[in-house]
Formats: C-alpha cells, sequence, structure tokens
C-alpha cells in the first residue's frame, strides 16, 4: 500500500514539473511539425507515392518520432536529480528501487502520452477521421512508449553528466528514426537496410500506428504488437534492474 | 544500543575515506560527529543511512544490518543531507507532500503533518512558491522539517543549520532537543558549528581523516585537554621551544601572531611564561572550550615532543597530495 503511494507521489511530482516546463513541451512539439510540414511538404511536392501523400504517409512516423525522442530524453531528468542530490531523497526513502522506477517511468509515459496527443489532434489535416481506433492506438503507443521511456531512464542511470547523455542518447535516437520506416516503405528496400529496420523496435511501433490510422501495414498489427510487448517488457525488466545497481 | 557501528569502513580507491570506525549509541542520544572537511562524516552517514555500501565492516541500525536488510534500515531513519536536495520546480508544500507520500506516512495524518513541519521551520506563509524562489536558509529549513515528518525514530543531520540565522538555528536547536525528549528520537548530527555541538550533543566523536581520534561527552572531553589555554598576542618571532622545557606547559599551538598554550594551573605559571616569552602585546587566559578541543585533536599545531615545524608541514603536504588523488 505504502509502495503504492509512494509510485503515485513520485508520478504526480513528474507530471507537474512537466506542467510547469512550458518551454520543454513547446521545444519537443517544434521537431515534429518541421519535420511534418517542412520536410513532409518540401519531398512530397517532389514525390508521388502510389497510394498516399507523402505527407500523410509520414504522418504516423512522425508521431512514433515525437514519442521516441521525448521518451529518451526524459532519461535525461535522472541526471538533473542527481546533480541536485534529490535523487538520495528518494532512495533513502523505503521505496523499492522497482516502484522509483516504475513511478519514474509512469511519468515519462504520461509526458509522451500527452505530446503525441497534441499531434493526433492534427489527425483531419491529413485525412485521418477519428473513430475507434483511437483506443487501441494508445494501447500501442503506451506499449512502445514504456519501453522507449525505460531506455531514457537506463542511460540516464547510468550516466553522470548531462553532455554525456546528449552525446549517446543522440548517437541512438538517429539510427532508430531513420532505419523505422517513418520516412519511406519498408518494401523496396535493399536487404541488408530491410535486414537492420527489421531489428529495430521502432519499426514495429511505426507499422502499427500507420496500420491504425492509415489502414495499411507491412507486417500486420497482430505482429508489431507481440514483438512491442516482447520489447517493453524486456527492457523494463533491465530497466528496473539497473535502477536497483544504481549508485548516488 | 540503537546503533552498533562495527569496523566500517570505506575505501575510494586506495583513499580511506573512513576507517574502521566503531561507535556505539544509545536511544534517545544525540551524537556529533565533528571533523575538518574531508574527514569521512558524510560518507560514514551515507554508509548508515544505506546508500553507499562500505567497503568492509557494517553497521547495526535499529537492530537491522545496514548490508543485509537496508530497506528495513531505511523504514527507521530520516536524514537531511548535506547539499541541497528539494526540487526546486515543485513548492515547499509539495515537496513536503511528496515526501510523506514516499516515506509511508498514512493518508490521513499527511496534512497535519505538512502543516506541523511548515510551522516548525517558520515556511507557512511560503508554502505555496515554488523552492527555486526560497533562500539558501530556507530551502534548508525545508528540508530540514521534510526529514522529520514522517517522525523517524532515527535522524541523520548532515549539517543541518548551514547557513541558518541565528534565530533560526536556536529554534531548531530547541526543536530537536523536544524532539528527543518527547520521542525519544535518537539523532546523529555533524556541524561544523562548536557551540551547537556543545549546546545539542550528548557526547561527540571527533573524526580526522576518516579515523575516530576521540569520543566523549563535551564536558568530559574539555577537561581531557588537561589544563587551561593561555592565549599570547605577539608579534615576531619568539622562541617558543624554550617554553617547550617548562613542564606545566602541555601543548603549544602557534598562530600568525601569537600561540595558545595548554597550560596545566594557568593562573599560578602564568609569571614564569611571560617571564621565558617576553613581552605580549596581551594575555588571555580561559577554560577550554569545545573549539580547543577540536583544535587539539585535529590541528595543525607544535607538538611538545615529536616532529618539528617543518616535518609537520611537509607531512601534511604529503597526505594533502595523496587525498587529492
Ligand atoms: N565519490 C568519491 N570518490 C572519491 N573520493 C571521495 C568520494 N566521495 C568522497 N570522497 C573523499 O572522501 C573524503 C571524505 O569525504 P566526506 O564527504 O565524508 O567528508 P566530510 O567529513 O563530510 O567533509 P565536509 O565537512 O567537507 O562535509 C574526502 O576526502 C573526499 O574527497
Ligand atoms: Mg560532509
Amino acid at each position: 500500500m505504502s509502495e503504492l503511494s509512494g509510485l503515485l507521489a513520485i508520478w504526480e511530482r513528474e507530471f507537474r514539473v512537466f506542467l510547469r516546463e512550458k518551454s520543454r513541451i513547446f521545444a519537443s512539439l517544434l521537431s515534429p511539425l518541421m519535420w511534418l510540414f517542412i520536410f513532409g511538404g518540401g519531398v512530397g511536392s517532389a514525390l508521388s507515392t502510389s497510394s498516399f501523400n507523402y505527407q500523410t504517409f509520414i504522418y504516423p512516423g512522425i508521431i512514433v518520432m515525437s514519442c521516441l525522442f521525448t521518451s529518451i530524453f526524459y532519461g535525461a531528468y535522472v541526471i538533473w536529480d542527481k546533480r541536485l542530490d534529490f535523487l538520495k531523497e528518494v532512495i533513502v526513502s523505503p521505496l523499492s528501487r522497482t516502484t522509483i522506477f516504475f513511478g519514474k517511468a509512469l511519468g515519462g509515459v504520461t509526458d509522451a502520452i500527452i505530446q503525441a496527443s497534441v499531434l493526433v489532434l492534427l489527425g483531419p489535416i491529413f485525412g485521418v477521421h477519428y473513430g475507434w481506433f483511437l483506443i487501441p492506438l494508445y494501447a500501442v503507443l503506451f506499449i512502445m512508449i514504456t519501453g522507449l521511456v525505460s531506455i531514457g531512464l537506463i542511460i540516464g542511470s547510468l550516466m553522470e553528466s548531462p553532455e554525456g547523455f546528449g552525446l549517446i542518447t543522440s548517437l541512438i535516437n538517429f539510427p532508430l528514426f531513420f532505419l523505422s520506416g517513418a520516412l519511406f516503405p519498408l518494401d523496396n528496400l535493399p536487404s541488408w537496410l530491410k535486414g537492420i529496420t527489421l531489428m529495430n523496435p521502432v519499426t514495429y511501433g511505426v507499422d502499427a500506428v500507420r496500420s491504425l490510422m492509415l489502414g495499411t501495414s507491412t507486417f500486420g498489427l497482430f505482429k508489431d504488437v507481440l514483438v512491442l510487448i516482447a520489447f517493453a517488457v524486456i527492457i523494463v525488466v533491465i530497466g528496473a534492474w539497473t535502477f536497483s545497481k544504481m549508485k548516488v | 544500543m540503537l546503533i552498533e557501528i562495527k569496523s566500517l569502513t570505506k575505501k575510494y580507491n586506495s583513499f580511506v575515506a573512513a576507517d574502521h570506525i566503531n561507535l556505539s549509541i544509545k536511544s534517545g542520544e544525540i551524537f556529533g560527529l565533528l571533523g575538518p572537511n574531508g574527514a569521512g562524516k558524510t560518507t560514514t552517514l551515507m554508509m548508515l543511512s544505506t546508500l553507499l555500501k562500505p567497503t568492509t565492516g557494517t553497521a547495526i541500525v535499529n537492530g537491522f544490518d545496514i548490508i543485509k536488510e537496508p530497506s528495513q534500515v531505511r523504514k527507521s531513519i530520516g536524514m537531511v543531507f548535506q547539499e541541497p536536495s528539494s526540487d526546486e520546480l515543485l513548492t515547499g508544500y509539495e515537496n513536503l507532500k511528496l515526501h510523506t507520500m514516499m516515506f509511508g506516512v498514512p493518508a490521513n495524518l499527511r496534512e497535519q503533518r505538512i502543516k506541523e513541519g511548515l510551522e516548525l521551520v517558520g515556511l507557512t506563509a511560503e508554502k505555496n512558491q515554488l523552492v527555486k524562489k526560497y533562500s539558501g536558509g530556507m530551502r534548508r529549513r525545508l528540508e530540514l522539517a521534510r526529514g522529520l515528518s514522517h517522525h523517524p525514530k532515527i535522524i541523520f543531520l548532515d549539517e543541518p543549520t548551514l547557513g541558518l540565522d541565528p534565530n533560526a538555528r536556536e529554534q531548531i536547536w530547541a526543536y530537536i532537543k523536544k524532539l528527543v525528549k518527547k520521542e525519544n528520537v535518537t539523532i546523529i548530527i555533524t556541524t561544523h558549528y562548536m557551540d551547537e555541538a556543545d549546546r545539542l550533543c550528548d557526547r561527540i566523536a571527533i573524526i580526522d581523516r576518516g579515523k575516530i581520534v576521540a569520543i566523549d561527552s563535551p564536558e568530559n572531553l574539555k577537561r581531557k585537554i588537561g589544563g587551561d589555554i593561555i592565549q599570547l598576542k605577539f608579534k615576531g618571532e619568539r622562541n617558543l621551544n624554550s617554553l617547550k622545557k617548562l613542564k606545566f606547559v602541555k601543548k603549544i599551538d602557534k598562530f600568525e601572531n601569537g600561540a595558545a598554550l595548554t597550560v596545566s594551573d594557568a593562573s599560578k605559571h602564568l609569571q614564569e611564561i611571560l617571564k621565558v616569552i617576553g613581552t605580549v602585546e596581551s594575555v588571555e587566559m580561559r577554560t577550554p572550550t569545545l573549539n580547543d578541543v577540536f583544535l587539539h585533536y585535529t590541528g595543525k599545531e607544535y607538538h611538545q615532543n615529536g616532529e618539528s615545524p617543518e616535518g609537520g608541514f611537509f607531512e601534511k603536504a604529503m597526505t594533502y597530495r595523496a587525498r587529492s588523488k
């Protein structure tokens, strides 16, 4: 019982801090919007894909990108907590490290879901009409974000400096994004490239979101969801374990 | 014994930050840890609160082993850290709320505890301000209220009154005393304020370079100095060596423009000392304070027999270099 209220307390704290940092929300929306309208608009005018307009095609991919960047970046706040010794205050509490990890993760998931929702609101611009698919959509986002946030937390718990964190995460973010099929269809890729994208969990997130929003899929929603669940479970377990080993 | 520290040792590579510390602390005791910067006070408290793993040795806190049962230990303690540890983007109230929730204060008691805490440290009016906007002293007070708000059995205070004004400090002392009396709380406190240690602590351990060099009640520590302090002020160099020959001069601490002597039966021997040293600008005679005790055990001084000033300095310089590696 006290573990639960501790978890809620940590979650609530993350949420309040998120709401207070308006610039953080704004800044992290800027880059998906630029991708959608500048990159998507530019490339789209030069290129005509068969069934969709290019902007519509990358729209689900950009939602996933926003989730990816926000989730991984969230791990940086662990480093700020370390620098302020706030982390010591949390860790000296009777709460188990697993609870602390889940509280933190839930906070990050909330942030990323809110950011993604702002992008989901743009749906009508790209001809997406809302319906029941929103429920499985949010389920998919939740599962994928849980895994991604955990990656961020793992890196944050291992690093000492925000600079180091930035370096490592940019090395992770961009391959995960570019090799996910967010910006191009996977069907006609050379086989070596396709092989890499198949190992990227984000690929399945993009495919699932695209399948729910646009009704087109490479792997099928069922397989996407299975892969995402496996990914999230594995990373969460590793994350809880790294938190239990974290030094302050 | 509520806290039993057994040969507790922490090594950072080859540097020993805490060196086989042994201590027993009774329930209801206010125990002071004094020592120069880098002596190992924080390191010791961090091990006791299970945040840092000892290299060797262990401690029993409230009946639980800090290595084998860390979560039970954490349930028994409250901690005020030396460095700022509140969330700047939360208000004072929210910081306290978060703490009481994490530390398992039952929901129906939380508001009451928060209110008490805010009143104790005089932050009721500022409770809805972001901590970012607090002054250093206000933060300190908030963190103190926070550390006590879950009514732990044992409290570790790492320089709790650092940066507080004299009024706030008096209030905190009064509260700590009240807490111990009413709730039978046990406290380990580190501080660099000797008056604070003297006023609050039942017993004091002086720790230097990771080792405990003295441990007793403040009164006994002062008594053990074995004499009174004669403080001399003078200009230029004096031949202090000739003082060393006098039997009743137990110790000589040289300062820039003077020296402090530890002398048994000081009033009787003052004349003789002045005869040896020549005219001085001023003389002050007093019974030892805790400050003198501190300097006695940790200070840079001329020992009566033993190291020469050069040797002493050289030795110290070497240890500093060894430490900074
Ligand atoms: N993570 C670390 N790595 C290496 N050395 C460390 C580390 N943490 C502390 N030390 C060293 O251990 C020694 C003891 O430090 P500690 O913080 O316990 O001192 P302290 O008695 O609390 O001093 P102060 O009065 O300045 O707070 C210091 O010399 C410090 O440099
Ligand atoms: Mg310290």
